[in-house]
């Protein structure tokens, strides 16, 4: 019994955290239909910028709690800096050709911020662990769990909810929707496509950069980061289906799920589990777990 | 067809004109070309499938197949002959290609690219996993004659002249499949699969061989690659491989068979001088050479050839 509950809460916690970095990408694929493969850069990009300045607020001999906010600081500079730039300075160049174009766009980019990374931060780690153990831990079960990974849990459910609330009960989340429906009729009706495009992928590096963040204390921030999270990103969005928010949380779930089950309980078969099931996923449905039909072109 | 074939004709060309220049090149010039080639033949794989309007960005699990099956049959069946330990390569990865295809051949677009790359993930993680295949880091491979003939001298150059008549062949041999009715229909299942269907042709019977041709040219070019190099680990089979295989097709473009060899070989050469001169930043240039020929010369390189024969 207790082995399954470490389990379920291992799960969890890699669950929400993968869900703050998938929701990102699948918002931009449900309105821009961009699958951004450079999003995992962002995520690094993120980890980088906290880790780094998160060092420096510590070694100033500042307030130790005022690192949190560090963290969030960081993040937010990123997206909003590299979100604006990438959308203006490359993608809005690309629209109107044929997907797969804009994931080698994508692709192209992510190369580029791989090394970008490594020629501002070199090639050894970055380690910044006091948020991770400032705040203690409890213990559940006979086993310690850092109150960290509860943070992380709700900060996962309020980007959630937020996100719920705004495209569901607010005039932007609803210009929004109507984006993701029909791009055409919308800017036919009067909307600024081109803007919601700009907030859209702002908010989606935003998410990426934030998962980096608030991950940042938990890992040796190192090259190679953003490459192992953009295909589990890919997993959880392909899963839930693209562009589906319902679908980003649900999949995330079941990959965190299958991979704490399979370190837990058959530890070879770590890796390969989460891309099994994005397979069966796939197989059973074609179009992920919540993604709709599509009319067939005549 | 009594026509003139320029494809075939500039192929013969090439190969008579690299097999008697090969022995003047220098080792490495003959190694990077030797690489190049297979992975031209994996791209090759690749172009048969972007013609018809499929992107896989998981051919690294039929490359890094080809490059495990000659390794596994060279240490446990002791066969150390390379066109032999090839032929096994082309075969598995057909065979694997032949299963996974009956799935496949159902998606397109993203989910074709996901699934395939969903397959080839599965593959690296179980290499990983495996001490009798030596884990991550893999292992050697010796290879002792190609084809009856001893390879211990010459040894370069032999490589080479195996690469050139295998690329020959999968050139001469994809060029008269793209010319035929099925090869042909390609091109319309992009274009509007409905209408392929009305007019009493299989899509499914079209993508499947497609893939299917794509696979066994992709193991076989991970094949070549293993005997050369002489050492494989699981990162053949890892996204960013595949990666590199859509990044050369979109580079080369879909004009001719000639196109992926040429395409391989300009990223083989700035690969090779961009890693030497700045290993931290070679990714970068690529990135860049890459989204200059998305903006600038959308159907690849080989647009340069079409230009200027359009011009003359």
């Amino acid at each position: 019994m207790g082995e399954v509950l470490a389990v379920v809460i291992d799960g969890i916690v890699y669950s929400s955290w993968l869900f703050i970095i998938a929701v990102g990408l699948t918002l931009i694929y449900g309105v821009m239909k961009i699958l951004n493969m450079a999003h995992g850069s962002l995520y690094a990009l993120g980890a980088y910028a906290a880790a780094s300045l998160g060092g420096r607020w510590l070694a100033g001999g500042h307030a130790p709690f005022g690192i949190y906010a560090i963290l969030i600081a960081a993040a937010l500079a990123v997206g909003v800096i590299a979100g604006p730039l990438i959308e203006k300075g490359l993608l809005q160049f690309m629209y109107g050709r044929e997907e797969i174009v804009l994931v080698l766009a994508t692709y192209a980019l992510f190369l580029i911020l791989e090394d970008a990374i490594k020629l501002v931060w070199g090639v050894d780690p970055y380690f910044v662990t006091e948020p991770y153990s400032l705040l203690g831990s409890v213990e559940i079960g006979g086993l310690s769990y850092p109150v960290y990974n509860g943070v992380l849990l709700l900060f996962s459910i309020f980007v959630g909810v937020l996100l719920a609330w705004a495209l569901g009960w607010t005039r932007q989340g609803k210009m929004l929707l109507a984006v993701i429906h029909d791009r055409e009729i919308s800017a036919a009706l009067g909307l600024n496509v081109r803007r919601v495009y700009l907030v859209t992928f702002t908010l989606g590096t935003t998410l990426a950069a934030i998962g980096g963040a608030l991950t940042s204390p938990t890992i040796a921030v190192a090259p190679g980061i953003g490459v192992q999270v953009i295909v589990l990103a890919f997993a959880v969005v392909v899963i839930g289906g693209l562009g589906s928010f319902a679908g980003a949380a649900l999949g995330s779930l079941i990959v965190g799920m299958v991979r704490s089950g399979a370190v837990h309980y058959l530890p070879e078969v770590e890796l390969f589990s989460i891309y099994l099931a994005m397979a069966v996923v796939l197989i059973v449905r074609p179009k992920g777990l919540f993604g709709g039909p599509e009319p067939r072109r005549i | 067809m009594k026509r003139l074939d320029r494809t075939r004709h500039v192929l013969v060309l090439c190969l008579a004109l690299l097999l008697l220049g090969g022995p003047f090149f220098p080792d490495w010039a003959l190694f990077i070309a030797t690489l190049a080639m297979a992975k031209g033949l994996a791209v090759l794989g690749l172009m048969l499938l972007m013609r018809a309007g499929l992107v896989s960005f998981g051919q690294g699990l039929y490359y890094c197949l080809g490059a495990y099956v000659v390794g596994t049959v060279g240490q446990f069946l002791h066969i150390t002959d390379a066109l032999v330990m090839l032929l096994f390569a082309g075969v598995v990865s057909c065979a694997v290609a032949a299963l996974l295809g009956t799935l496949l051949a159902a998606y397109r677009g993203i989910f074709f690219a996901m699934l395939s790359l969903s397959f080839s993930m599965v593959l690296y993680g179980l290499l990983v996993k495996s001490p009798s295949l030596g884990s991550t880091d893999g292992f050697n491979i010796a290879v002792r004659s190609i084809a009856g003939f001893s390879a211990e001298s010459h040894r370069r150059y032999l490589f080479f002249a195996l690469s050139l008549v295998l690329a020959f062949g999968a050139g001469m041999a994809v060029h008269g499949f793209t010319g035929s009715n099925v090869g042909r229909l390609a091109a319309a299942v992009r274009d509007n699969e409905l209408r392929v269907e009305y007019l009493g042709a299989s899509v499914k019977t079209v993508v499947y061989l497609n893939i299917l041709i794509a696979a066994a040219l992709a193991g076989l070019g991970g094949g070549l690659t293993s005997v050369t190099v002489g050492h494989i680990d699981p990162d053949l089979a890892y996204w960013t491989t595949s990666g590199e295989f859509v990044f050369v097709a979109i580079l080369s473009g879909t004009g001719s068979v000639l196109a992926p060899f040429l395409g391989s070989l300009v990223f083989e050469v700035l690969h090779s001088f961009a890693y030497q001169y700045s290993p931290n930043t070679w990714q970068m240039v690529v990135g860049f050479a890459m989204l200059f020929v998305i903006a600038l010369l959308p159907t690849g390189l080989w647009s340069i050839f079409a230009l200027g024969r359009k011009a003359g």
